[in-house]
């Protein structure tokens, strides 16, 4: 067994733990990051990249099978076949690209890379058991960023038709009848795949209706191309057990019924991986959510100790760990860093895909603001009608006298592009005349954004 | 802790409002009793305001260029002890502060409660504000409006950009502002580390510093100044004035240097009037003039009031220094008229203990002498056989080298000096 020293050890390499260990070793920090997966965690494994690519797998799979039977563009294609387990092939192909890609940035910015299981001993001291034996490393300063794992349902455990969003990423093929139990982001962005692929879908969710973290104008576009692909949504519907059939299930107002299903994927939610890595061990402060509570230069309760990524709590997406990553290095450093970001997007990759940043109208209203809203509608968008993609809207939130922006939000096929506009229009402090005095270039959705804060001055031209 | 107001006092007669033109102290900043913590001009001076208490700064009424109201709230500052609201004593008082805060100086409100170390928050920010206070702040006020690598700077170099004044759309704060900040008001929090001051800042000559500015030009362009420094033993002098203090101060009041000063001049006007006058260069002609008129140019960092001793000449010592001492107060409390800030046939100008070695005092317009004063030390003086410690002082005197020769010049700084030295002399009718 071998004692290693080094000044920053990174616990697990998501997009969390990589990204902070590249900056850190940018700076000339000596850092050793440890992960028993391949490095790029959730995200990169089974997460958002094998999502979206099986996401686009689906859609293409889609467009195809829609151009053999009803294609208005005056494309006739035979109707195809998928071999999904070609598509989790190609998926994997680039997986393993890309986890070959961190890999080298951690060799180009000095990181010493040990894939192994990580045992947090003490605030100091890691234990990190590997292929041929372990190595207890001491460190000056230790970064938690282990991430979160799916939760899982007491009367639902994963197993045999049971299913998280890791194994619905690399099924053989498409199942014929899936439950999704939950309908938040990674159900639905899953379930519609897999209507795609040809699998009837139903979505079971517990609330008033699917995404409830967005407002309802929003997700009615979603909820209506659900319809179209063939997709049942129950809402107020709780899943109980399984059944012969499949699943079992109770409806708010009736009684118990069944639901036919091969696999259930059940995506209800994700829970910290603090027990596995010894990190209970420290008696960190938690938050009442039963995350690692942080303060705005991410450190924990414990001097030396930072916490990053899911671990760390709501919102759980890659770019919320990559930016705390990067802040932890620089504080690690030294600088005098600070998380004072204004907004994180956040995109939800369904068909229609959802992008929001900053503010809705009703939260902007519920913090004081005395708020305009300005929307654009897609139907009146050239380019979202040569796209076959009318349906939707891009919506702005601004402070009405200042016009100061408050929030961005759309809906629409691939809208998820505009969340940089958005963000970098909100992190900067933009207000409506400025986007409205930017060229955007015709015909993009784009200048939906832009016709969005023309309407908050009550003077769109294209509507 | 209480909160004590400081409002605006009655600068002028018949004046309603007054412009501020430079704060001295900053929110955060202790100060004592009697320090100055802002200076407003009116259309006649520039007026200090000083503390009347000792405390910490937690409000400011404005920022300089704003018009502000004779009576209306001026500062406020957390105090031991009660302050002086009505309201102070049950706690609400704080309140008042929090709730004046947004209205004027929106960036120091406090901070958002997600930040867990607002550094600038006032520990008792978080009792309950008035309704009023509510309805005025806006939640976007809350946070500053600024770019990422604005704030970055911000924070690398030790700014609160929440004390800084954004001049973009909806406040926002731009490298402009910041550079604004670093390069002027802006000091950074103690143990911050001391970031490299980078920027310009650009401020408008305006107001009273407008008027001294053109003053000056014009007495300096105009002027060949010739400036004479003199060393004055005002041992004896001293002696006399703390044996009078002594004896009369309870009765007469205190004397200072300066009414010694004003009858040496007197003195040795009596016997050089040419020193006593005004030249008219475009007319080409000297007006000397049989009063004595002294202005008393004290120089302030905001600018330089100088109201008018009239007929020093018919004064005695006391009742000289009774003339100074109300000018003076007048002149503080704003409450000079435009008659007592103007007439002066000559001048003396003084720093007081900060006066220096030798000065180069500028004449002012369209007189023809200036007096300054320089500080008093103790020094060591040969006598011819030892040295002995002597109380010293100098006098900068310059003269329009125009219509007074070096020759009179000197003449008649010697006999301020012989006068001074020779305090009896003071006390003498026409000595030569
Ligand atoms: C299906 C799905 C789709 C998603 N889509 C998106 C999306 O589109 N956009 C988005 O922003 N986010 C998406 N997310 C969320 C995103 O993946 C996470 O927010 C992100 O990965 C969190 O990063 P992290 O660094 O905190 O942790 P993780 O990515 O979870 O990484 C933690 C790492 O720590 C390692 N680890 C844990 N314990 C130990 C130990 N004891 N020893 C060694 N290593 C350990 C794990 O192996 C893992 O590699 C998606 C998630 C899922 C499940």
């Amino acid at each position: 067994m071998s004692v290693g020293k080094c000044s920053l050890l990174v616990l697990g390499a998501g997009p969390g733990g990589y990204v902070c260990a590249i900056r850190a070793g940018q700076m000339g920090i000596d850092t050793v990051i440890v992960d028993e997966m391949a490095p790029g965690g959730t995200c990169l494994n089974v997460g958002c990249i094998p999502s979206k690519a099986l996401i686009h797998a689906a859609n293409e799979f889609h467009k195809i099978t829609h151009a053999s039977d009803q294609s208005a563009l005056g494309i006739k294609a035979a109707a195809p076949t998928i071999d999904l387990g070609a598509t989790v092939g190609w998926k994997d192909a680039i997986v393993r690209r890309l986890n070959g890609g961190v890999e080298g940035l951690f060799k180009k910015a000095g990181v010493r890379h040990i894939r192994g299981r990580g045992e947090v001993l003490d605030g100091k001291t890691v234990r990190v058991f590997r292929d041929g034996g372990e190595e207890t490393i001491r460190t000056d300063a230790l970064v938690l960023a282990t991430g979160s794992a799916p939760a899982e349902l007491p009367f639902l455990p994963f197993g045999g038709k049971v299913i998280s969003s890791t194994e619905a990423l690399s099924l053989a093929e498409p199942p014929t009848a899936l439950a999704v139990v939950g309908g938040g982001y990674i159900g639905l962005e899953l379930g519609t795949a897999y209507a795609k692929l040809g699998s009837r879908v139903t979505v079971i969710e517990a609330e008033q209706r699917i995404l409830p973290q967005y407002d309802a104008a929003l997700t009615r576009p979603v909820e209506q191309s659900l319809e179209r692909l063939g997709v049942t949504v129950l809402t107020r519907t709780k899943a109980l057990e399984l059944s012969d059939k499949g699943l079992c299930v109770q409806h708010a107002d009736d009684g118990p019924s069944d639901i036919d299903a091969d696999r259930i994927l059940v995506t209800t939610g994700r829970t910290p991986r603090i027990r596995e890595a010894g990190i209970e061990g420290l008696a960190l402060t938690l938050t009442q959510d039963g995350f690692i509570a942080v303060d705005d230069r991410c450190a924990t309760s414990m001097r030396g100790v930072y916490a990053i990524g899911d671990i760390t709590g709501d919102p759980m997406l890659a770019h919320k760990a990559m930016a705390q990553g990067e802040l932890v290095a620089e504080v690690v450093a030294g600088r005098r860093s600070r998380w004072d970001r204004t907004c994180i997007p956040a995109v939800c990759f369904t068909d229609p895909e959802i992008v929001t940043c900053g503010l809705l109208p009703d939260e902007a209203a519920k913090q004081g603001f005395d708020v305009s809203v300005g929307q654009f509608p897609l139907a009146a968008s050239g380019r979202a009608m040569t796209m076959e993609a009318a349906s939707g809207f891009v919506r702005a939130v601004a402070e009405r006298c200042t016009g100061r922006i408050l929030g961005l939000q759309a809906v629409g096929r691939d809208i998820s592009e505009l969340s940089t506009a958005f963000a970098i229009a909100i992190e900067m402090g933009a207000v409506v005349d400025d986007i409205a005095g930017v060229i955007h270039a015709h015909p993009t959705l784009g200048e939906g954004l832009q016709e969005a804060c023309f309407a908050i001055g009550g003077k769109t031209i294209h509507v | 802790m209480g909160v004590y107001t400081i409002v605006l006092p009655d600068v002028g007669e018949g004046i309603a409002e007054a412009e501020l033109v430079e704060w001295n102290v900053a929110i955060g900043d202790t100060v004592r009793e009697d320090d100055v913590l802002g200076t407003v001009m009116t259309d006649k001076a520039a007026v200090e305001v000083p503390s009347t208490v000792t405390g910490r700064v937690v409000w400011l009424a404005g920022q300089p260029g704003d018009t502000l109201a004779i009576g209306s709230k001026f500062i406020q500052l957390d105090v031991d002890g009660q302050g002086n609201d009505a309201s102070a004593g049950d706690g609400v008082v704080s309140d008042e502060a929090a709730a004046a805060e947004p209205r004027t100086v929106a960036e120091t409100v406090p901070a958002m409660p997600s930040d867990p170390s607002p550094p600038t928050a006032r520990p008792d920010s978080s009792s309950p504000e008035p309704e009023e206070s509510l309805q005025r702040t806006s939640v976007a006020q809350r946070k500053p409006l600024a770019s990422p690598a604005v704030r970055r700077r911000a924070r690398e170099a030790g700014v609160d950009l929440r004390q800084v004044t954004g001049s973009g759309p909806a406040g926002r704060i731009g490298q402009d502002d910041l550079d604004a900040f670093i390069a002027g008001a802006g000091r950074p929090r103690a143990g911050s580390g001391r970031p490299a001051a980078k920027g310009t800042t650009t401020r408008k000559v305006v107001g009273m510093r407008r008027r001294i500015a053109e003053k000056m030009a014009l007495s300096k362009s105009r002027i060949p100044h010739i400036t004479i420094v003199e060393e004055v033993d005002v041992t004896e002098l001293e002696a006399l004035r703390s044996g009078l203090n002594g004896r009369h101060a309870q009765k007469r009041g205190k004397l200072t240097v300066l009414p010694f000063i004003a009858t040496a001049l007197v003195r040795g006007i009596q016997s050089h009037p040419g020193m006593n006058a005004h030249f008219d260069d475009e007319a080409g002609e000297i007006e000397e003039h049989a009063a004595v008129h002294i202005g008393i140019a004290t120089q302030t960092e905001a600018g330089l009031a100088v109201p008018v001793i009239n007929h020093a000449e018919a004064r005695n010592l006391w009742d000289l220094a009774a003339e100074i001492d109300r000018l003076a107060t007048a002149t503080r409390d704003g409450k000079a008229t435009r008659d007592e800030l103007t007439g002066s046939t000559i001048t003396i100008t003084s720093l007081g203990p900060l006066g220096a070695i030798a000065t180069t005092p500028i004449i002012n317009h369209p007189e023809v002498a200036i007096v300054g004063v320089n500080k008093m030390a103790m020094r060591p003086i040969w006598d011819g056989a030892a040295f002995r410690p002597r109380m010293m002082m100098n006098l900068s005197c310059s003269f329009d080298h125009r219509v007074i020769d070096g020759w009179d010049a000197a003449m008649f700084v010697r006999t301020l000096k012989t006068h001074l030295e020779t305090p009896a002399l003071l006390f003498l009718e026409a000595d030569q």
